[in-house]
């Protein structure tokens, strides 16, 4: 690993260079997820919840928790970690990472490193929001952060290309917007697939989306909407197809580099 | 001396076709300040940018102190410094941050007494705590300095350093190059400001469309192209030049009140005591007479030009 990181006080300055951007407006970046994730409880777990019934055994507003955790972390995770290389590319700091010892595979550390830190910190924060409106339930503690970390890397990487490629500030918000978020909502936050008509269903198994909420809500109540080694397959083969598209971006210079 | 930087058949074509750098060769000695001149557009920031790596070269090889830029990326780049042209800093981060983040950056370990000593170095020590957005431009570019020289570079590049700062600025800049120089760092700048390049290189290269066309200590340079120019003030105006002047190329100045012979310094004949004769005779009495070298930036615009004459 030496060999690899031959410059650990460059990653740990970008990484803490990151970190105290996030720092700097905690309390924004706190709050915003914990009060519209406050209202999703409202809404769906006092309101229309007490009239839905149990979910495989789990209370509505419980069921819901997985799934909106994982909302926070793939919207934080893209846009802290686009924002974070896209910024410096638009004030023209860039030429300071460029032009110094560190290596890719450094940057990427510390950037999607950084990014992925603060969607866990958020996604636990949202957790313990969660335990004040729900009893909450854990069945597999270490799969859950497991899984938490993993899907905050991946996607933080994923941010990371979509940094790169983005021309403008519109660009940075198309993805997230456009695609994640209803990929989200129609990837089973609120609902079990089960419930759906075999059509849909089908239908939905093309998401993506539903196979990591199906595996993160099965680290809490132990019942996977689809088979679980099918879902890490598919967040592992995601997270290889951005680290192949990282490194080809490092190798071409694609948009960093003339 | 030893050489610190050198490149070697450098070359860059952009993916547009634009071809900013013919293969240039270029020896930068240990210690020297070097400038490098030319018109915009001429390939300076280029050459300067695949140095630091900022731009992919198209071919060719750098080897600084010894290691090339590319194979040996991480020892090269420990050694260089780069101060670019365009303001580019980080708004909401202190400046000790920043600067702090530079020498992290470049692999360097905390070093507070040195990074005190830069700051103080450019009369930033009292400001290290404000956020760069309340700086003013000037003090924004001394950031971008105490950046470039946090990880202690052998190598220092400053892309136009004091376009657009103030004349006190400027001179602080200067003063902080030749410090920079005696602690035996290595300068290259490039400047539109010809009177710098003047005041502070030791040697001069000028650059022209991609192509190195000179590269010359800039006393010999000097020496080489520079003509003199003799004004004398004439006690009464002229309104021609008398026909028996013919043989110097002259000129009247200031309304007929000044003559103006150019001439070859180096010259072993000027033809000045004739030229003074002959007005004695004429009866042309004058009150005063200067001579004066021409500057850098007379020899700079005609070397630009004649070669922009001979490519047509």
């Amino acid at each position: 690993m030496s060999a690899l990181i031959a410059n650990p006080y460059g990653l740990w300055a970008i990484y803490r260079f990151e970190m105290a951007r996030f720092l700097r407006t905690v309390w924004q970046s706190l709050l915003t997820p914990v009060i519209s994730t406050s209202l999703y409880f409202v809404v769906f777990g006092a309101a229309i919840g007490s009239r839905m019934s149990e979910m495989h055994g789990v209370p509505y507003g419980a069921f819901i928790v997985p799934g909106l955790i994982m909302l926070t972390l793939f919207t934080e995770s893209l846009s802290n970690a686009s924002f974070g290389i896209y910024f410096p590319k638009f004030t023209g700091t860039i030429y300071e990472l460029l032009s110094a010892p560190v290596s890719p595979l450094e940057a990427v550390l510390a950037y999607v490193g950084a990014a992925a830190t603060k969607s866990v910190v958020l996604g636990l924060v949202i957790l313990a929001t969660a335990s004040v409106f729900v009893p909450l339930h854990i069945a597999h503690p270490f799969a859950m952060l497991g899984l938490l970390i993993f899907t905050a890397a991946t996607f933080s990487l994923f941010g990371f290309i979509v940094g790169v490629w983005a021309k403008g500030f519109e660009q940075l918000q198309v993805i997230p917007m456009l695609i994640m978020t209803p990929l989200t909502f129609l990837g089973g936050v609120f609902y079990s697939i089960d419930m759906l008509s075999p059509a849909w269903r089908t239908f939905s198994l093309f998401n993506p989306v539903v196979y990591l909420i199906s595996a993160f809500r099965w680290s809490f109540y132990d019942h996977a909407d689809v088979n679980l080694a099918v879902s890490l397959g598919f967040l592992l083969g995601f997270f290889a197809v951005c680290a192949a598209v990282v490194t080809l971006i490092f190798r071409t210079g694609y948009r960093l580099k003339n | 001396m030893s050489t610190i930087l050198s490149i070697k058949n450098l070359s860059k074509t952009y993916a547009s076709g634009l071809t900013a750098l013919k293969p240039i060769n270029l020896d930068i000695r240990q210690g020297e300040i070097f400038a490098l001149l030319g018109p915009n557009g001429a390939g300076k920031t280029t050459l300067i940018s695949i140095v630091c790596g900022i731009v992919t070269p198209s071919g060719g090889s750098v080897l600084a102190d010894g290691h090339d830029i590319v194979r040996d990326y991480r020892a090269a780049r420990m050694k260089i410094g780069l101060v670019p042209q365009e303001l580019a800093t980080d708004s909401f981060e202190s400046v000790l941050a920043t600067v702090r983040f530079s020498r992290g950056l470049f692999g360097r370990k905390p070093d507070e007494a040195h990074i005190e000593r830069v700051l103080r170095d450019l009369s930033l020590w009292e400001k290290r705590n404000d956020r760069i957005m309340t700086l003013s431009g000037g003090m924004k570019r001394r950031v971008m300095i105490a950046k470039a020289l946090a990880h202690e570079p052998r190598i220092l590049f400053l892309d136009e350093p004091t376009a657009g700062v103030d004349v006190e600025l400027r001179r602080d800049m200067w003063a902080l190059v030749r410090r920079l120089r005696e602690q035996g760092v290595t300068v290259i700048l490039t400047t539109h400001y010809i009177e710098e390049a003047e005041e502070m290189a030791d040697r001069v290269g000028v650059i022209r469309k991609g192509e190195l066309i000179v590269v010359e200590e800039k006393d010999a340079l000097m020496r080489k192209l520079g003509k003199k120019q003799l004004t004398i003030q004439l006690k009464d105006a002229l309104t021609e030049i008398p026909a028996t002047l013919g043989a110097w190329p002259l000129e009247l100045a200031s309304a007929g009140s000044e003559l103006i012979y150019r001439f070859d310094a180096k010259a072993e004949d000027t033809g000045i005591p004739p030229l003074l004769r002959q007005l004695h005779e004429l009866g042309i009495a004058y009150k005063d007479l200067n001579t004066q070298e021409s500057s850098l930036e007379d020899i700079f615009v005609s070397l630009v030009s004649t070669r922009t004459e001979a490519a047509a």
